[in-house]
């Protein structure tokens, strides 16, 4: 009998033809799984490869929705590589996100706002809001030890829970017909677009900034010294006199707070009131996107880019094939198990031998 | 026909690390083998490769004369070849049974109960007490390493692989490995021993294998040799003996650290310190002398901040710092050479200027406003530590674990030194060092107390204390039950005082 022995080994170092060894492995194995099963679908895979082609990336529009759900992801994401680096494990960017975007919509619903000045605070107020849900486990873990992803798992829950009681209640719009929003928000409070688009480009910049801003803090800055420092060794980090409560706290505000800016983004920039449902999961996929990133800010940028096409991607096909939502769930699964794919492909090696 | 036989191993590190360089190499049955050389020599390289952790570039490995190729330590554990490593390998969440019963090649279903019979059963036959419940933090540098060795030894090994074993155990602990290695040879097994100390080629090896520069120089009877000749061997040139530790006089110099009546718990709660009073003055070197486990490291931790006292008093440059934060005392200009240096002295996954920051990162000269890196100072300070301290690294952008672990431990002592410290707390610093390294280290250490450092050396090595301090202090069971100055060491007291016999 043949015995055949797989070992995993962590590489020290990545070079490049490993990487674009593991992307096209990883692609491909993408392409034969995704063809396969709309085959079993019956649906032809190269008519629904199109659809999904012109949908994200082959038109115009699809190339303005793509970079409009990557607005969200990046925020967020990019906070989450931050945080992850220290390895914090912060899984309430979700929760996160939509603290903000009550906050900002609360701004911007019930306060009398200077108009020249209503869209910065509406942004402080999101930042504000987010950071805030996110400092609760943060404290908690840096003063009682306690696991910061049940608490930020957690709190995803209670914040949904806070905006379901809001748009139910006492913030219902008088005008909505039942439904569980609140009125709109002023005009002066909404958020400008690229013409012809959703693209609500403050909100867009001020990801990109944030991206090349962490992206320098983590490589050449103290405080990014702390974070990688923190993130390899604690025991290292003890001795060096790194104070890791600090730093945890600190890398949870940042994360918390780009993800409360997201929110403000999704409610002056796109929906422009609160709703139920006003962030599909962007949190929670904004946590492929920051490892898909490989933790590194400015490839993060591309991450949500990524992400977000085959979010778009994934709509076009439920509307225009007509495939239902379940497909489209595993649709979009399959192609993050081949993107973890190619991570996991490109960290580590695999002995294969008799 | 010897069970093992290495042919024209060659392994090149990329850029220009030859760091084994056409070894030849025969290790007979029943035979504890010594391999010696310097830091950096590559004898943890070559042990690698046999160990299947490696592969070589070139050469053949023979086993029983057979022609085998290793691609991962799981075809040389086939072997019964296995290896303890320099640094331990151990999980340290985890009991003693449950380390154990991860690291078995023999099943994959082993229940715990049946691995604690096992362990029980290895341990008695060879003399190794260990307790298969405890868990790994609760235990001592010397009995981890006994665990280590216990899990090798409990899949049938043929040849075990030591690499420096001896550096992180007390003297005593020392005495009882070299007792179960000789058992386990007696049982029939073969031992490749790692070492650069020569005492310990002639206690416990039967022949000797000198390797330097990534070359075999010499394989030897051991009763056939002298140290003189393996020291020659080993350096390549007589090595300078003794260092003319031309000290300047301190007396009347200001105190730099003060101890008052400390009280310190350990990790299981119980307090380890139990009331000490000292003070080193600048230019002083303090040593304190005691067997591992007396309180020693309760009271390091205390002194640079991480761990509480939980009565008494600490003193840094006349400042109360007793609630102080570790960095506080740093910034004060504390330098601290920590007793583990792979798990705290450096980040092993960043690279070698990054761990020079390491303690450094607070300094006005490394930084703008003490936010933005200046990352061409701090690669120059790397050049200078790695230049002086002859730290053996190709590229100083490599990740710190890629150097060899005298290396290491240079880079440390050399980062501590380098940052001109008012005090020093050092324990071990000479720890896995070769002769040169170590007295090199030793006269750093005197010249920064000459330029105003207080140095508090905590060491088990007797000899090193006598060597460079003004003053020792043992330490037995939290208390200082005796104290020397430089005109009145008497080894063979202290040596009684740190086994707590006499004193009082
Ligand atoms: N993965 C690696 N990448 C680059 N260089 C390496 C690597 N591993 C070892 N080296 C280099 O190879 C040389 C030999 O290292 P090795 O660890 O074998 O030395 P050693 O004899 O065990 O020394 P020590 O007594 O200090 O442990 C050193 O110069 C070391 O820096
Ligand atoms: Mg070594």
């Amino acid at each position: 009998m043949v015995k055949i022995r797989i070992y995993v080994r962590r590489r020290v170092r990545t070079s490049l033809k490993v990487k674009i060894v593991s992307a096209s492995l990883s692609t491909l194995a993408a392409v034969v799984a995704i063809v396969l099963m709309f085959h079993v679908l019956g649906v032809d895979p190269l008519y629904a490869f199109n659809r999904i082609y012109m949908a994200s990336l082959g038109s115009y529009y699809g190339i303005s929705e793509t970079i409009t759900k990557s607005i969200p992801l990046l925020l967020c994401g990019v906070g989450l590589a931050v945080a992850y680096k220290a390895k914090v494990w912060n899984i309430g960017a979700e929760g996160q996100l939509l603290m903000g975007a009550i906050v900002s919509g609360g701004l911007a619903l019930f306060t009398p706002l200077p108009p020249q000045l209503a869209i910065p605070i509406i942004f402080l107020g999101g930042f504000i809001g987010g950071a805030l849900w996110a400092l609760i486990p943060a404290v908690l873990k840096a003063k009682f030890q306690v696991n910061e992803v049940i608490t930020t798992l957690m709190m995803n829950y209670i914040a949904e829970r806070i905006l379901l009681y809001l748009v139910y209640g006492p913030w219902r719009g008088k005008e909505v017909w039942g439904f569980p929003f609140t009125s709109r928000i002023p005009s002066y409070a909404r958020l400008p677009v690229v013409p012809g688009t959703r693209i609500h480009y403050p909100t867009l910049i001020i990801g990109l900034v944030s991206a090349v801003l962490l992206f320098f803090m983590l490589s050449r800055t103290t405080i990014g010294f702390k974070v990688r420092v923190i993130g390899e060794s604690i025991r290292a980090s003890n001795y060096a006199g790194i104070e890791y409560s600090k730093i945890v706290i600190l890398v949870m505000i940042i994360s918390g707070g780009l993800a409360g800016l997201a929110g403000a983004g999704e409610v002056a920039g796109i929906q422009h009131m609160l709703r139920k449902g006003i962030s599909p999961g962007y949190g929670f996929t904004a946590i492929i996107v920051a490892w898909l990133g490989n933790l590194n800010p400015l490839l993060v940028i591309a991450s949500s880019l990524l992400i977000a096409s085959i979010l778009v991607g994934g709509d076009a096909i439920q509307i225009s094939i007509g495939l239902s939502s379940a497909f489209i769930n595993l649709f979009n699964g399959t192609i993050l198990i081949f993107l973890l794919l190619n991570y996991f492909l490109s960290e580590y090696e695999i002995i294969v031998r008799r | 026909m010897p069970l093992v036989k290495l042919k024209n191993i060659t392994k090149f590190f990329p850029p220009n690390i030859l760091a084994n360089d056409h070894i030849n190499l025969e290790v007979n049955v029943g035979e504890i083998h010594a391999i010696l050389g310097e830091n950096g020599a590559g004898k943890s390289t070559l042990m690698k490769i046999l160990y299947g952790m490696l592969q070589p570039d070139e050469g053949e490995i023979y086993i029983d004369g057979r022609k085998v190729t290793f691609r991962s330590p799981r075809d040389a554990m086939k072997y019964g070849i296995r290896m303890v490593h320099q640094h331990f390998m151990l999980i340290e969440n985890h009991t003693v049974a449950e380390n154990i019963a991860l690291g078995m090649r023999t099943s994959i279903v082993n229940p715990l109960k049946e691995v604690k019979r096992r362990i029980r059963e290895v341990s008695d036959s060879y003399g190794l007490k260990v307790d298969p419940d405890d868990y790994i933090w609760q235990l001592s540098a010397g009995e981890k390493q006994r665990v280590e060795i216990l899990r090798a030894l409990i899949d049938d090994v043929r040849i075990l692989i030591l690499d420096e074993p001896t550096s992180i155990l007390t003297p005593n602990e020392v005495e009882k490995l070299f007792e179960v290695l000789r058992r386990i040879r007696d049982s029939g097994k073969t031992i490749l021993f790692v070492t650069h100390k020569l005492k310990e080629v002639f206690q416990i090896s039967d022949r000797v294998t000198v390797l330097r520069k990534g070359r075999v120089i010499v394989t030897k009877e051991t009763s056939e040799t002298c140290e003189e000749e393996l020291a020659r061997l080993m350096i390549g040139e007589i090595a300078v003996n003794g260092i003319n530790s031309n000290k300047s006089n301190y007396s009347g110099n200001g105190v730099v650290l003060e101890v008052e009546d400390l009280h310190v718990l350990n990790d299981k709660g119980v307090t380890a310190v139990k009331g000490v009073n000292f003070k080193v003055r600048s230019g002083e070197i303090v040593g304190i002398a005691g067997v591992a486990g007396n309180g020693q490291r309760e009271l390091v931790e205390a002194i640079v901040g991480l761990r509480r006292a939980v009565r008494g008093r600490i003193r840094i440059l006349n400042r109360d710092v007793t609630k102080a934060s570790v960095l506080d005392r740093l910034k004060l200009g504390l330098a601290h050479i920590p007793e583990d240096r792979i798990g705290a002295g450096v980040v092993p996954r960043l690279s070698i200027v990054d761990n020079i920051l390491l303690t450094r990162y607070f300094e006005k000269t490394f930084t703008l406003n003490s936010i933005i890196i200046n990352y061409g100072k701090i690669r120059e300070a790397t050049r200078e530590v790695i230049s002086r301290f002859n730290v053996k690294a190709s590229d100083i952008s490599m990740p710190a674990s890629t150097l060899s672990g005298g290396n290491i431990q240079k880079l440390i002592v050399g980062r501590e030194l380098s940052k001109n410290p008012k005090i020093i707390v050092a324990v071990h610093p000479t720890y896995g060092l070769d002769i040169a390294a170590s007295s090199y280290i030793r006269r750093m250490i005197i010249d920064a107390g000459n330029k105003g450092a207080g140095v508090l050396l905590v060491s088990e090595d007797l000899d090193e204390l006598i060597e460079i301090c003004d003053r020792i202090m043992v330490m037995f069971e939290g208390r200082i039950v005796g104290e020397f100055s430089r005109e009145s060491f008497e080894p063979h007291t202290i040596g009684l005082l740190m086994a707590g016999i006499g004193g009082g």
